[in-house]
This record gives C-alpha cells, sequence and structure tokens, in this order.
C-alpha cells in the first residue's frame, strides 16, 4: 500500500515537467473533460440512434435551429424560416459565410444535400422523422425551401435535432456510409479522435461562425456507464462535469465542497405500458378491463415512489408531457392513491383473489427499483405482481411480439408534442406495442400535426389524453429530470430540457 | 518436439471449428433482437428491413453460418451491429489493453505467489505456512467485484489516491496508465496470486521429499541454498505450466474486474457485445479466445517438456 | 485368482471410513471450512424463523437506514431488512452453488468416464467437445446461457452446471484413464466381468474421492458464478434476494457512505466461498493417499 502515494507523487512530478514543456505553446490551453453514461454509437447524424450521441453532435455539428430551455426554436445555421400560407412548405434563410470543417461553404445546396441524405441513405434512421418532406428546392444560395407532401408543423422540430444537422456533402459524398469513422461537419469543434468504449476527442474549430463563444480548446467525451464510477471520477478531479448523475447521488454531490450540480426536467416520461391488444398475452383482466387498469393506476402513490426511488429529484406525472411542456394539461390532475377505490373497481370487474401480473422491465437499478416499489404498492389493492428483467434488446423483442402482459420503459421525449404521443397509441403507430386503437384518438392526433396555431393543437391534445387517461394503454409514472454534475470551476452551463450539453458559454472560472 | 507441436495444431482445427459453430448457434438462440434497438428510438420498420438484409439476418442459419466461416477464412471477422466497427480492429484495439491487464496481474501474481508458496512448503505447519494459506484462501475466496468495488471506494473517493476509472494508453503516459491500471491488476491479480501460491507450495512439497533433496541436505548443504537451487527449480517446472493455464483463464477473471473499473478491453467488451447481440463481436472474440486458450495450452505442454530433464532425455 | 483380485482392489480403495473422519477431525482448514458450511446452511434453513422479518417487506419511511437494534444490519433502498435479505440469499446462494455442481457432475462425470473407459472415437468427440467448450471463458458462457434460459435463479443453476460440466469431464476422464491400466482393472477385465459392473465396483469407488473434493472447490466457485450473474443482474428475480443482486445495487450507494446494503452480502459470499474452499483442501488432504 505504501507504494501508491510514491507511485502518485512520481506522477505529479512527470506531469509538472510535461505542463512546464508545454507551457509556451498555448498559455490559455484548456480542455474539458466529460463523463457520459454511453458509448455514442455511429457519429453519423443521419445513422445514429443514441441520447449521448447527440450529446457529442452538438459539439460537432450545428443544426438548422437550435432549441431553448423554454422549448422555442431558435436561429442556428438558419437565420430565419417562415411557413407557406398553406402549411405545406418551410423557407429558411440560411447563415452567410459559414464553413464546414474541411473548408467546404455551408450554403442551400447543402441543405438540400443533407436533407435528400436524410431521406434516402439506406443506412439513415431519420426516414421517418421526416416523411413528409418531399423535396428541398433551392431558392438562392442562401435560401432553401422545404416542400412537404402535407401539412406538418412537426417537421420544424425534427430540423432542430440530427435530421436538421448539416454534413459537409463533400466529406460525405467520399466516405459513404462510412461517413462515421470521420464526421465532418461546421460545429464549433472538430473531430480528433475516438477509440470506441473509451474516449471521443473533439478541438476546438477555428473558422467557425461563433467561435468567441466557445472557451475550450480541446473537449473529451468519456463514456463510464457506471453511474458510482462516474460520480467518483468527477468528486477526485479527473473529470469536469457528467451527465445523468443519479438521483440518489445528488446529496452526496451537493455535500462535496468541489462540486455542483444542474438539473432540467426532461421532455420525456416513464410509463408502465399494458398490452391490450398483442396477441394472447394480452387477454387477462388487466389487459381487458379498463376498470383494473384503472385500479392498478389508483394502488400507486406516484409522488412516494419518486420519493424512495429518486428522492424526490424527478416529478410525478401522468400526462405524455412534463409540466414544463406548454401543451400539459394543467387541469388533468394526478389522482391520489386511493386503495378502497382500486379494491372495489376490481371486485366490479368481477376479479377476486390476487390478480397475477407479470411486468416485464429492463435490467438496470431504476427499473428494478421502480417495479419493485409497485409491486409493493399493488399487492395492497390485490395484484400479485411477477417481476420479469431482461435486456434491453429482449424487452423490445418481446414488445413487438405481443410477449408481455406489461412492461416498464420510457421515452426520452421530443419537443414537439406529437413526437411523445403519435406513435405510441395512434392504432397504426410504429412504437404501438400494446396495440391500442382508439378512432376517436387517431382524429384527434392526426388533426393535430396539421394545425399551426398552438392553441388549437392544444384542444386536440387535452382531448385525447382526457380519454387516454380513462383507457390507460399507457400509465405514465414519473418524468426523469436531466441531472448533471460538475466541478464548482465549471462555470456558465445552462441546464437544458432536452439534455444536451451545449458548450457556448461553458469555461472555467478563474 | 516439433512434430508433436505440429500434431498438436492439426487437433486444434476441429477444435477451434467446434467453438465457432457453438458460439453460433448459442447466439441465435439468445432472446432479443439487436435490430430493435439498432433501429433507434423510432424503430422505422424501413430501417428494420433494411438492416437485417445488410446483415444477413433474414438467410437461413447455415448459410449465415458459411457465410461468417468463408469471411472468417480470409482474415475478415466481420462488423460490429452496434457501432459498424471492423471487428478485427476492435479485437486490435481490446486485446492490447488485456494483455497488459493480464500481465500486471500476472506479475503480481508471481512476485507474491511463489515466494508465498516456497515459504509456506518450507516452514510446513508452522505460522508462517498458515499465513501464506490465509492469504491465498482470502484471495480465492473473495469475489472480484466486491473487491473491485471497496477498494474503488477506499482508494479512489475516500483517499483520492488513484482514479476510479478512466484507461490512458501506455502510448500516451506510462504514469497515468500505470495509475489506472494498478488497482485493477491487483484486483485480478489477487486471486491469480492464490492459485500460484497453492501449486508453489504443493509442487515444493513434492520435490522436498524427493531422495536428490535429502542427499543435497545430507551432503550438508545450507537450507537455502537446498530450497532455491535444487528443490525450487524442479518445483518451478509445474509452476510455470500451470501459470501458462492460468495466464489463459485470466481472460474469464478479467470480463468483472474490467466491468467494474471500465476498462475498454477484451471483457468489456465481449460483456457488451452479448448485452446488446452484437453478433458479430461476440463470434470474433470467442474465437479470438478460444485460440489463444489452446494456444497457450500447447505451450504449457511444450514448456513441460522442455522445462522437464526426465521427459528430455527421453 | 478372484481373492488375490479383491485385496488389489481393497488395497487401492479410498481409506477406510474410521481413519477419514480422523484426519478431518485433526485437519483444521476442514474443520474451519465444516464450521462455515455448517453455520450457512443452518442459517440458511433456520435463519428466517428465527428472524421472523419479511425479506421484501417494504417501507417507505425506513428507507436506506442506517444498522440499529431495530434493524441489526441496517436497510435497503427499499426500506427492507438487510439482515433478514441475506439470511434469506444464503438460501439462494448455497442453493446455486450445490445445485449447480450437481449438475456439472452429473453432466460432467458420466461423459468423462465414458471417454476415459471406452477410449476410441467415444473419447475422440468427447474430448474435442470438451475442449471446446473450456476453451470458451467460463463466465461468457454461463452468461449467455443465463440469457438463453432467461433470468431466474434456477436457470442461473442451470446455466452455471453446464459451463461447469467440462471441467468434470476433464477431471473424470483423466482419472479413470489413470485407474483403468491397475492390475485390478486389467484383472477384472481379463476374467470378462461386464463394463457396467468394472465401472461400477473397481473405477467409481477409486476416482469418487478426487471427484468429491473438485465439486467441492467449484461449489465455491459456483457461488462466486451465481453472485457475478446476479451482479449482472442474471440471476434470482426481485423482490427475493441474491446476494449478488443486493451487492449490485449496494454498490451504487456506497459513496454515499451508505455502506451496510452492500459489505454485508459481500461479506457473506465471502465466508461462504471461504467455508467451501477451506472444506475442500481438508477433504483433498484427508483423502489423498499420498500424504500420510
Amino acid at each position: 500500500m505504501t507504494i501508491i502515494p510514491r507511485q502518485a507523487r512520481r506522477h505529479w512530478l512527470v506531469a509538472a515537467v510535461c505542463a512546464a514543456a508545454l507551457l509556451p505553446a498555448g498559455a490559455s490551453a484548456q480542455a474539458l473533460r466529460i463523463g457520459l453514461a454511453e458509448d455514442p454509437d455511429v457519429l453519423d447524424p443521419h445513422q445514429a440512434r443514441t441520447f449521448v450521441g447527440r450529446i457529442v453532435f452538438n459539439a460537432l455539428c450545428d443544426k438548422l435551429v437550435d432549441l431553448t430551455p423554454e422549448l422555442k426554436f431558435v436561429p442556428r445555421l438558419a437565420t430565419s424560416w417562415e411557413w407557406g400560407t398553406d402549411g405545406k412548405s418551410l423557407t429558411f434563410k440560411l447563415r452567410d459565410g459559414v464553413k464546414f470543417h474541411d473548408g467546404e461553404p455551408f450554403n442551400a445546396e447543402a441543405v438540400k444535400y443533407n436533407i435528400e441524405r436524410a431521406k434516402t441513405l439506406p443506412e439513415s434512421r431519420r426516414k421517418s422523422e421526416i416523411t413528409s418532406i418531399a423535396s428541398v428546392e433551392v431558392v438562392d444560395a442562401l435560401t432553401a425551401r422545404i416542400v412537404l407532401t402535407q401539412a406538418d408543423v412537426t417537421v420544424l422540430a425534427q430540423l432542430s435535432d440530427r435530421a436538421g444537422m448539416m454534413l459537409s456533402p463533400k466529406a460525405a459524398q467520399a466516405a459513404g456510409a462510412n461517413y462515421g469513422a470521420r464526421p465532418v461537419c461546421s460545429g464549433p469543434y472538430r473531430f480528433v479522435e475516438r477509440v470506441q468504449n473509451d474516449r471521443i476527442v473533439i478541438e476546438r474549430f477555428a473558422d467557425h461562425w461563433n467561435k468567441a463563444a466557445y472557451a475550450f480548446d480541446k473537449v473529451t467525451y468519456l463514456p463510464i456507464p457506471d453511474s458510482t464510477v462516474r460520480l467518483a471520477n468527477l468528486r477526485s478531479g479527473d473529470i469536469d462535469m457528467i451527465e445523468r448523475l443519479e438521483a440518489t447521488d445528488v446529496k452526496t454531490a451537493k455535500a462535496d465542497a468541489n462540486l455542483k450540480t444542474a438539473s432540467a426536467v426532461g421532455l420525456g416520461y416513464q410509463a408502465l405500458n399494458i398490452n391490450l391488444a398483442n396477441g394472447d398475452k394480452a387477454k387477462t383482466p388487466l389487459g381487458q378491463d379498463k376498470r383494473v387498469r384503472q385500479a392498478l393506476e389508483l394502488s400507486i402513490d406516484r409522488d412516494a415512489l419518486n420519493q424512495v426511488v429518486f428522492e424526490g429529484q424527478f416529478t410525478a406525472g401522468n400526462q405524455f408531457f412534463p409540466p414544463n411542456n406548454p401543451f400539459s394539461d394543467k387541469s388533468l390532475k394526478i389522482q391520489p392513491r386511493d386503495v378502497t377505490k382500486a379494491k372495489a373497481l376490481l371486485k366490479e370487474a368481477g376479479v377476486n383473489g390476487p390478480l397475477s401480473v407479470e411486468v416485464t422491465m429492463a435490467n438496470n437499478p431504476r427499473s428494478l427499483a421502480t417495479m419493485q416499489v409497485i409491486q409493493s404498492m399493488a399487492a395492497e389493492a390485490g395484484f400479485a405482481v411477477k417481476l420479469k428483467a431482461t435486456e434491453f434488446a429482449t424487452m423490445l423483442a418481446e414488445g413487438t411480439k405481443g410477449d408481455f402482459q406489461a412492461n416498464q420503459y420510457g421515452w426520452s421525449g421530443r419537443p414537439d408534442p406529437d413526437g411523445n404521443i403519435h406513435a405510441f397509441v395512434t392504432c397504426k403507430g410504429n412504437l404501438n406495442d400494446w396495440k391500442y386503437c382508439n378512432p376517436e384518438i387517431d382524429k384527434l392526433l392526426d388533426e393535430a400535426r396539421t394545425l399551426s396555431d398552438p392553441a388549437e393543437r392544444k384542444k386536440r391534445y387535452d382531448a385525447a389524453q382526457a380519454i387516454l387517461s380513462k383507457d390507460l394503454p399507457v400509465m405514465v409514472l414519473y418524468h426523469e429530470s436531466w441531472i448533471w454534475g460538475l466541478r464548482k470551476k465549471v462555470d456558465g452551463f445552462v441546464p437544458h430540457p432536452d439534455g444536451m450539453i451545449r458548450l457556448d458559454g461553458l469555461k472555467f472560472a478563474s | 518436439m516439433l512434430a508433436y507441436a505440429a500434431r498438436r495444431v492439426l487437433v486444434a482445427i476441429p477444435t477451434i471449428i467446434l467453438v465457432s459453430i457453438f458460439v453460433f448457434v448459442l447466439q441465435k438462440l439468445l432472446p432479443g433482437d439487436p435490430i430493435l434497438v439498432l433501429a433507434g428510438e423510432e424503430r422505422d420498420p424501413v430501417v428494420i428491413e433494411l438492416l437485417r438484409e445488410k446483415y444477413r439476418l433474414n438467410d437461413p442459419l447455415p448459410v449465415q453460418y458459411f457465410a461468417w466461416a468463408w469471411q472468417a477464412l480470409q482474415g475478415n471477422l466481420g462488423i460490429s451491429l452496434r457501432t459498424n466497427v471492423p471487428v478485427l480492429q476492435l479485437i486490435a484495439e481490446k486485446l492490447p489493453v488485456t494483455l497488459q491487464l493480464a500481465a500486471m496481474a500476472m506479475t503480481f501474481a508471481l512476485l507474491i505467489g511463489i515466494p508465498a508458496g516456497i515459504m509456506a512448503a518450507v516452514k510446513k505447519g508452522t505460522a508462517w505456512d498458515y499465513a501464506a494459506t490465509g492469504i491465498a484462501l482470502w484471495g480465492l475466496s473473495i469475489p472480484n467485484f466486491f473487491l473491485g468495488v471497496m477498494l474503488i471506494f477506499l482508494v479512489s473517493v475516500q483517499l483520492q489516491w488513484l482514479p476510479a476509472s478512466g484507461y490512458v494508453p501506455l502510448s500516451e503516459s506510462v504514469s497515468q496508465n500505470l495509475r489506472t491500471m494498478i488497482m485493477p491488476a491487483f484486483v485480478l491479480g489477487n486471486a491469480l496470486a492464490a492459485s500460484m501460491m497453492r501449486h508453489t507450495r504443493s509442487a515444493m512439497l513434492g520435490v522436498l521429499k524427493q531422495d536428490y533433496v535429502r542427499t543435497a541436505r545430507a551432503k550438508g548443504l545450507l537450507e537455502p541454498r537446498v530450497v532455491l537451487r535444487h528443490a525450487l527449480r524442479n518445483a518451478l517446472v509445474p509452476v510455470v505450466t500451470i501459470g501458462t493455464l492460468l495466464f489463459g483463464e485470466l481472460l474469464a477473471g478479467a470480463v468483472l474486474t474490467e466491468q467494474i473499473f471500465t476498462i475498454p478491453g477484451f471483457g468489456k467488451l465481449i460483456v457488451d457485445a452479448v448485452f446488446n447481440r452484437d453478433y458479430a463481436v461476440v463470434q470474433g472474440v470467442v474465437l479470438c479466445t478460444a485460440i489463444g486458450y489452446i494456444g497457450l495450452n500447447l505451450v504449457a505442454d511444450l514448456l513441460y517438456f522442455v522445462l522437464n530433464p526426465r521427459l528430455r532425455v527421453r | 485368482m478372484t481373492l488375490a483380485l479383491d485385496t488389489a482392489a481393497r488395497q487401492a480403495l479410498p481409506p477406510r471410513r474410521s481413519r477419514f473422519w480422523g484426519k478431518i477431525r485433526t485437519n483444521p482448514s476442514a474443520l474451519v471450512g465444516g464450521v462455515l458450511v455448517g453455520f450457512f446452511v443452518l442459517v440458511a434453513v433456520l435463519g428466517p424463523w428465527l428472524v421472523g422479518i419479511d425479506p421484501i417487506k417494504t417501507s417507505w419511511t425506513a428507507v436506506r437506514k442506517m444498522p440499529s437494534l431495530a434493524a441489526w444490519f441496517g436497510t435497503d433502498e427499499l426500506g427492507r431488512d438487510v439482515l433478514s435479505r441475506v439470511i434469506s440469499g444464503a438460501q439462494a446462494s448455497l442453493l446455486a452453488g450445490v445445485v449447480s455442481v450437481c449438475i456439472a457432475v452429473s453432466i460432467g462425470g458420466p461423459l468423462g468416464l465414458a471417454a476415459g473407459y471406452f477410449g476410441g472415437w467415444v473419447d475422440a468427440v468427447i474430448s474435442r467437445c470438451t475442449e471446446a467448450l473450456l476453451a470458451c471463458p467460463f463466465l461468457i458462457l454461463a452468461i449467455a446461457l443465463g440469457s438463453v434460459l432467461g433470468a431466474s435463479l434456477t436457470n442461473a443453476m442451470i446455466a452455471i452446471g453446464i459451463a461447469a460440466a467440462p471441467i468434470f469431464t476433464r477431471l473424470t476422464r483423466a482419472q479413470t484413464l489413470s485407474v483403468k491400466t491397475e492390475d485390478y482393472v486389467e484383472g477384472a477385465r481379463a476374467i470378462g466381468l461386464r463394463d457396467r459392473w468394472i465401472i461400477l465396483r473397481y473405477i467409481l469407488p477409486n476416482i469418487f474421492a478426487p471427484i468429491l473434493v473438485q465439486a467441492t472447490l467449484i461449489i465455491a466457485q459456483a457461488i462466486i458464478a451465481e453472485a457475478s450473474l446476479s451482479f449482472l443482474g442474471l440471476g434470482q428475480q426481485p423482490p427475493s434476494p441474491s446476494w449478488g443482486a443486493m451487492l449490485a445495487t449496494g454498490k451504487n450507494f456506497v459513496q454515499q457512505g451508505q455502506w451496510w446494503m452492500s459489505v454485508f452480502p459481500g461479506v457473506a459470499i465471502f465466508l461462504t466461498v471461504l467455508g467451501f474452499n477451506l472444506l475442500g483442501d481438508g477433504l483433498r488432504d484427508a483423502l489423498d493417499p499420498r500424504e500420510t
């Protein structure tokens, strides 16, 4: 054991020598190290699918529009935009003088190329996001018009994320589907290197249109999946900030004099999904009778769940939109726990004795704890909940096949309300594994897509949620918060509900 | 001896083929569909179908296997489903990390295990023996992940002596690299040291009873000389061979250790691949491990042959 | 002739029971190991009755409380009593260790016996398959098998049993090979005794001891393997406790200073495994005819 301090001392010596050698070269050279909760997948915005990948893209690839913490859309590569009178086109004015990392200019041709790539690249995961885009017209060098097949206001929201990120057409053409190995975009940072499962290194792009806002010369993203180890690294000072600090770790982080935390209620939700009509496993009282589902909901105390599992750091919820989203329905209140009423409902539905329910969930600490709390709460109302933990891939596969009675997972959330609800509860919805089908819901949600007046849209969503809160195919439990842990010296971090880390304005306090 | 080695290599070929078939079948039995995860949160059916085509997951199983085997014979182990990186490149990236970890753990095991084993054998039945045996049993009985978690808490969080994770390549900074590797190597080497100690002890006990040791003692040679010159040399034969075999088993131990310390090595690669159903990666890595294991077995046998004077004469 | 055969056979049989027990009783490691294992068996069988606290009873008002007089080992993240969970986890762990080794022995043993005794192509096929299985890392094999079968305690036991079977195949085969060439077996063959009779009467009794020793030592490893699988989420399903799963959850709270959730199950694993290791060592010494 005694060798360790000596080892450490030697290390400091080496570090001091190296620092002395490097200092004259760049006196203000500053590097930021960020701990991520997973290893990102392919670094191609059109092919990527992971949340952490988006965090990296935020530094690498600029998009047409950006999102504020209040969920408003603001200019990024596009300086302004305008909807056509019929709602079937969207015209972007583009920023002048923007360069890609390879020196190529950014212009309307590049926008056209990128949207087309996202629509046609065989490996593209963006297709379903921009199905309503028919074509892109180059009006002039700095004006691009997006033509839609039908009125669809959700397109702008899609272009505020990966579908709206602009790759250098030259680099993308040359690399094809292998673009992710060396991404070339126009963001404030350019790609340096990546070691799988280990790190992604980026450096400041000298020709960025807004380079003054970025203080760090070098940023390193380090995937550290274990939340405990991630926090340990932050505490020891080996990294400067981490994303997804566990709710139960917030107290510890706050107690540490070197650390601070930041948080924002996320865009998504976590829910208990109930199989209503997907195969034989739906043929249970829970799947067939909405009174049984209502009884289950009444047996759950969402606030207690939030307190016990997340130390009150998250937000109890019963809607598809979190409370900070303008589309959430303030009149749709969470019902307090009522075991007597739950039992009465069960009796009414003809359920005698404990009703056995099997819930599938992903094998992670959060889901495990959440479901064990619900198991214990539901037991008092007469549900014998059996838990089955599997890997995420297995849960999804069983979900699509209908091989589940109920499962617990959520949705990371989208800035536009449509992205949080349409695919889950419309008859032909892509993600409707529980096969809930109600023509009235389809009509309301399809209409809401086409309306540009937010007040009119909200009416449709309110009506749909009123029905869904009775039918309960998806029983929302809580809204996650993104929680970041930072060293005290990291200044200027603005938490966003989308969970991204935006590097502008971020710096070390001197 | 060359003929013997050649024969062994020939015999290994069907074994390796068996391993590859076995792993292939086992993987296809795994529940869960990686494509559903790969397709992204939206799970667009068009994308799903394209991906299935791309990775030939719609073909009948034997066709898939032979396609893979044909490519593997030409040195192409396919690409990772999850990250699109060639499996060979992943192996080339991760293998050195695990080899370094294993080498450090082995060094540690040798430094502790062999002296402790000698001590225990020479002083059989004394407090020394019990102490050494006790340490060995501690090493064998404490689960890797428990020791790892406790060490992270103690050394990294409380004392802040070493980082909890954050591997740095050797090429970048030797001191940083050692700082991050020393704890995992200790955890991994712990159990190994225990095995080494036990094997050394029993080999030494066996040798110390032999006639030539008795003769050496009778000649009036001093005890340290007897132990080191005569006994140890012979006792080391089985210890070296067993050490070689244990080196192969280190990889299995590295699985959890790398998981806990987030070391981007082989063990972590394969566990992630199994959980993500990254078929090509699992297939390639297990194949590589199996070849390594069989190779080390061969080396162990040859070493035994070379080191053992009695066998050499024959 | 038969008389001579019998004496030869008797000489090679394991030492008589009384001598064996005498050696066991004077062997400190066997004693300590036996006591440890016995203790945990008692805990597993009687513990739940003695403590009388439901290991899955949650309490929202007593989440992650320090060890105290009311809860000796403290409470866990859902307010459950850690002591009663450790005790009830003992059942899972011991069961997992013993059952999986029984599975491994009953698969691996007969195969190894057949390979060693019959030789020829039987041996070639079995040996190749054994080698192939041994070439895959044990834990990876167990993880993959565990995933194929689905997460549950029973399936974890089966997975570990299958993954450990080749170890016994190899051992049994080697032992059989060495016993097969002994004079009394050759003699028994020469007088035309049936294979089944030879295996049962002459080979099994002579290879029993090393297999028993190995089995005891593998139980120790199987307990760790079960804990590892549970640690990765492939073992006992919640809310039923298992040491590995408790440790996996508990480790997330160590940094908050809530050590009891992981230390107690960790120590329990350690002591049980230590017990089996000591017992195995002691048995080996007691059964080894060479060390007198």
